[in-house]
């Protein structure tokens, strides 16, 4: 196979329509005789509901119904969770109207549907509904103490407890020896902070309820698997739901929900036999679309007087919020398997607590899991080196996995199949041009500057490709992690490429027709990628946990092989030569050893027309593939920020950022470039800028774009990106995946920083986000502890 | 995000509007460039029966060469005020201030006056106008009034301008030759100032001759800060003179505490920001 297309920087098709507002958003699209929703929510974190009187709403004008949780109660089910960790995991039924009480602020209580939006809107005021107001429990260190409960009829705010022990795992040494007998000892408690992943589109459904099926357009990363569950949750037969993820603008784990949204509109469909579409407010979406991070993280991590690492043991606290999101009990455990990064040490145990909260739920967040895991890897790594007096690069080199060692069994019982830690960091240190910037922070702080200098450094390594589907049944989720792809030949031998992937931002019709191009030797503009419409892509898993090119894209070149071999046959009998003898590249069939050649198109029509065929040959060359990957990616990469901390005003600035990523072999660099500088911007984010903040009573104060600061392009500074390609072992191409890399490495890389310029003025730590009145009163702290050394 | 319903008048000239604002009785918001009531009408935190619109006054758009002063236009952009020659030359404080308005969307559509009689206490404009000690011409049913700037704004989102009247232009005294900056300190480059500072320093030799500063944030209202004005009158042109009298710049301040720093570290903040200003003002 010539390359040709595979490692091009081409720019995307998917964006002509999009930068010029010839979208197929959810909100753009309206049926005849559509109908608008517009929901009441709680404004109180843990209630009851005394009564609702929904009378002045309904006669409001233009209001055609309005429906309560009551209303509904026996046709609305519990939204789902699909990853009970644990045989005893314990979850409140999730009503998508709140019955009799409400545990969060936002939550639903009553939908408004109305011939017009504003109609709607305006009934929400004339809702009157009476709650008793119950107390609320908001911080996971409260709640693991069960004093006050998110669900009183739960019993408990414990979730679940889920362990990983690598002695009894049998993937290394149990913990006790390894702590007891420490030379060195780093305790440390980390933060994670809760956010909201922010996504441009609002989240939106338009239900159709008209004809046989029903039909269900949402803003979601996941349309199979919410096909499925709505299903499922609503009591419908799954062969009369279809779903359409049309143009989706942004997810980021966000829209990878079954949200009560989406099961209201079902509702209201039903209900008035008639189309109807909900869209959410900025507002509701910061309030009510699920959260993500928020973890306490206790890390302890022993090593011995020369800095190896001997063993590492993590208790985290991990708030699900107020109902157990479809994923959100797992994200932790994708960190478990994480914390041990890029590092070799005998001894790792893993517990991890999930609570419930009078808060917003969460879920997943662009990296889920491993992000958090990650962090306190590398804050700890430092916070050894600062102990130990070692210079932190140093340190890390003497732990990490050599590029000889792979495949590496890993203490977390991961085998790691490739990877080349030395050579990323080397290209890292010199575009970084490491050693004269130590020289500058030396300078700098021998002169007592104003303005101190950091270096802050994050390795990473991740698991992408979610995910083996003999793994996902041992962790106890209840589907697996294939995923499909049909390669359609259309008579003129152009290609429909049908995906189980579902794109919101990615490029997948620009890198799968890459692939494609280069497979079957077809013209790039001459492939059309389809997918996100249930009825057109029938099987797929869809796009989350940097899956969709090494999972999706291997269906993709599976089901292209397979078009290949079926027209070997048929080109065999159009050139009267036995199948061996034919060779395939370029898109021309040719016989072995003589001139004689036949095209790709040739062959197709050729099959199309069916007036000469092979025998018993069908006439079609159309295939199909499910793959289900036989080991997780690990993308793997070095970051360094040198970080300026103006100690007057304890404003962080990036002055320089620098990352090379492993993120194996690039079918589109553009497209990397993309994702790259978008996680970084995330990541950094979760440093420096954002966060969920509640008040006493459980409200978000943060629930505007005013104060819910979400960094826009003059607050981040230029990218020095860099990459080194070692490829995958585990599938055809070689591909790791990069969808979360910049936003896992570069929120450690920041906050080191931020330390390593102000630790010898006396500071010990900062909480995220580090905004400028914390990192000025951590300095006033240290100054009046008579920290300076 | 939509607003309840309400009327909406486009008056074409000071006199229409103020005849509808002369109908509209109590329940009545004035939209000027919309960037601020327009948000707070979609969150329903205002819903007023009737919206006068003063966009189609030409009148009141404009900057104005008046003799020993510039008379601006209540209606004239951020934009405007930004890039406009006359104000460049003579207040360049406000030109300063303005640029740093939000994002170029906002400073096309937002006007000076508009912000003005907003009076949010993290606005830009109200400091620098307090410190150029300008005068607020405002018209009402009984007549024109004029108000100084140090008696304008009376308190959160509060300002001299009554109910029935509309700000129509202010005048701004010329100061020609002073060296003008603005510190604004945020988080990210679209957010509300935590706190800023406007200053003015006329330059005399090695000397600093007057000064005049004003405080974004560090209260309800902008405020003067009159201690550092004081300390720098006839203080030599040396950083560290200008320090020490930075150090006054809180005195008799009473910032609020919220996500983005508390009163403490805005007091702090105003000192330090308001060294950078001055030295930045007087070319240091």
């Amino acid at each position: 196979m010539t390359v040709t297309e595979v490692g091009k920087a081409r720019l995307r098709k998917e964006d002509a329509h999009l930068i010029t507002g010839r979208t197929r958003y959810t909100d753009n699209l309206t049926l005849p005789g559509t109908l608008h929703l517009a929901l009441v929510r709680s404004p109180f974190a843990h209630a009851k509901i005394t009564s609702i009187d929904t009378s002045e709403a309904k006669s409001s004008p233009g209001v055609v119904a309005v429906l309560t949780g009551a209303d509904v109660a026996d046709k609305q089910g519990s939204l789902p969770n699909v990853w009970p960790i644990t045989a005893e995991q314990k979850a409140p039924a999730h009503p998508a109207i709140a019955v009799d009480t409400v545990a969060f602020a936002g939550e639903v209580v009553a939908c408004i549907v109305a011939r017009t939006a504003a109609a709607a809107r305006d009934a929400v005021e004339l809702v009157d509904v009476s709650y008793e107001e119950l107390p609320v429990v908001l911080d996971l260190e409260e709640a693991v103490k069960d004093e006050v409960l998110a669900h009183p009829d739960l019993g408990t705010n414990i979730s679940a407890t889920w362990v990983y022990d690598s002695g009894t795992a049998g993937s290394g040494k149990p913990i006790a020896e390894a702590l007891e007998g420490a030379e060195v000892l780093i305790e440390r408690t980390y933060y994670q902070q809760r956010l909201i992943p922010a996504f441009m589109e609002p989240r939106s459904v338009l239900v159709d309820p008209t004809g046989e099926q029903l039909t269900v357009w949402s803003a979601t990363q996941i349309p199979h698997i919410l096909r499925l569950l709505l299903a499922l949750t609503l009591g419908i037969p799954e062969s009369k739901v279809r779903v359409i993820a049309p143009d989706v603008g942004g997810g980021f784990g966000g829209k990878l929900q079954v949200t009560p949204e989406e099961a209201i509109t079902v509702l209201a469909a039903r209900h008035t036999g008639k189309p109807c579409k909900y869209t959410e407010t900025r507002s509701e979406s910061l309030m009510a679309a699920h959260h993500g991070r928020a973890q306490v993280q206790k890390v302890k991590l022993a090593a011995t007087k020369d800095g190896i690492v001997t063993g590492l043991d993590i208790h985290l606290l991990a708030d699900m919020g107020a109902y157990l999101g479809l994923v959100a009990s797992g994200v932790p455990i994708l960190g478990a398997f994480m914390y041990n990064s890029i590092y070799k040490f005998p001894a790792y145990r893993f517990e991890c607590t999930n609570l419930f909260t009078n808060k917003a739920w969460t879920d997943a967040y662009r990296g889920a899991g491993r992000p958090e895991a990650t962090f306190a890897i590398e804050r700890t790594m430092d916070e050894l080196a600062v102990e130990l007096n070692m210079d932190p690069l140093e340190l890390r080199k003497k732990n990490w996995i050599t590029h000889e060692e792979f495949p590496f069994a890993t203490v977390a019982g991961l085998e790691y199949d490739s990877g080349n830690y030395e050579a990323a960091t080397a290209k890292a240190e010199e575009l970084f041009g490491y050693d004269e910037l130590r020289a500058e922070q030396a300078r700098r702080r021998e002169a007592n500057d104003p303005v101190q200098l950091g270096i802050g450094i994050s390795t990473y390594t991740e698991m992408c490709g979610l995910a083996p589907s003999r793994v996902l049944g041992a962790l106890r989720y209840v589907a697996g992690g294939w995923d499909h792809a049909q390669v359609r030949v259309l008579p003129t031998g152009n290609i429909e490429v049908v995906t189980g992937t579902s794109a919101h931002g990615q490029g997948h019709e620009t890198a799968w027709s890459q692939l494609v191009a280069d497979k079957l030797g077809v013209a790039f503009e001459n492939i059309e990628v389809l997918h996100g419409d249930t009825h057109i892509s029938q099987r797929g898993m869809d796009t989350y946990g940097s899956r969709s090119l090494v999972v999706g894209g291997m269906a993709v070149l599976a089901a292209a092989d397979k078009v290949i071999a079926k027209a070997k046959v048929m080109a065999a009998h159009m050139m009267e030569a036995s199948e061996e003898d034919i060779e395939f590249a370029e898109g021309k069939f040719s016989v072995k050893g003589t001139e004689q050649s036949t095209s790709f198109g040739d062959v197709a029509f050729a099959t199309f027309a069916g007036h000469d065929l092979p025998e018993g040959f069908e006439p079609n060359l159309d295939s199909e593939a499910t793959v289900d990957p036989d080991n997780f990616s690990f993308p793997h990469g070095t970051h360094f920020a040198a970080i300026e901390v103006d100690t007057e005003t304890g404003e962080v600035s990036i002055r320089k950022y620098v990352c090379v990523d492993d993120v194996g072999v690039v079918v589109n660099p553009l497209i990397v470039e993309g994702q790259v500088h978008g996680g970084l911007a995330q990541g950094i984010a979760q440093a420096l800028y954002e966060e969920a903040v509640h008040d006493e009573t459980g409200t978000l104060v943060t629930g505007s774009f005013v104060d819910y600061l979400v960094p826009s392009a003059p607050d981040l500074p230029h990218f020095t990106t860099a990459r080194t390609e070692t490829p995958a072992t585990t599938n055809q191409l070689g591909a790791k995946g990069v969808g979360e890399a910049g936003t896992i490495a570069s929120t450690p890389a920041i906050v080191n920083g931020v330390l390593d310029a102000v630790r010898h003025l006396g500071v010990k730590d900062i909480n995220m986000p580090c905004s400028p009145s914390r990192v000025w009163a951590a300095l006033e702290e240290a100054k009046t502890a008579g920290g300076v050394q | 995000m939509i607003p309840s319903a309400f009327d909406y008048a486009a008056p074409a000239t000071v006199a229409e509007a103020l005849a509808a604002l002369a109908d509209a009785g109590d329940d009545v918001k004035v939209l000027a460039g919309g960037q601020s009531l327009i948000p707070v009408m979609k969150l329903r935190l205002a819903d007023p029966a009737m919206v006068v619109d003063l966009g189609r006054i030409g009148e009141l758009s404009g900057v104005r060469d008046d003799g020993d002063a510039l008379l601006i236009g209540a209606m004239t952009t951020h934009h405007q005020v930004a890039t406009d020659p006359l104000i460049a030359e003579h207040v360049p404080l406000l030109a300063k201030a303005a640029a740093t308005v939000a994002d170029p969307q906002v400073r096309h559509r937002g006007t000076f006056g508009g912000a003005l009689v907003h009076a949010d206490p993290a606005g830009d404009m109200p400091a620098p106008v307090l410190a150029a000690e300008a005068t607020f011409i405002l018209a009402g049913p009984d007549g024109e009034r004029q108000v100084a700037a140090a008696d304008f704004f009376q308190g959160y989102f509060t300002t001299a301008v009554d109910d029935g009247e509309i700000l129509t232009g202010i005048r701004v005294p010329k100061y020609t030759g002073w060296g003008a900056h603005y510190e604004k300190f945020t988080r990210v480059a679209q957010q509300w100032s935590i706190v800023a500072v406007a200053a003015m320093v006329r330059v005399e030799g090695g000397t600093i001759a007057e000064a005049r500063i004003g405080l974004t944030n560090m209260a309800s209202t902008p405020v003067r800060a009159t201690a550092v004005e004081q300390a720098l009158a006839g203080a030599p042109l040396t950083k560290e003179a200008i320090a020490a009298a930075s150090s006054h710049a809180a005195e008799g301040t009473e910032p609020a505490s919220d996500l983005n720093g508390d009163a403490a570290y805005r007091r702090h903040l105003a000192e330090v920001l308001t060294k950078r200003a001055v030295i930045a003002a007087a070319g240091l």
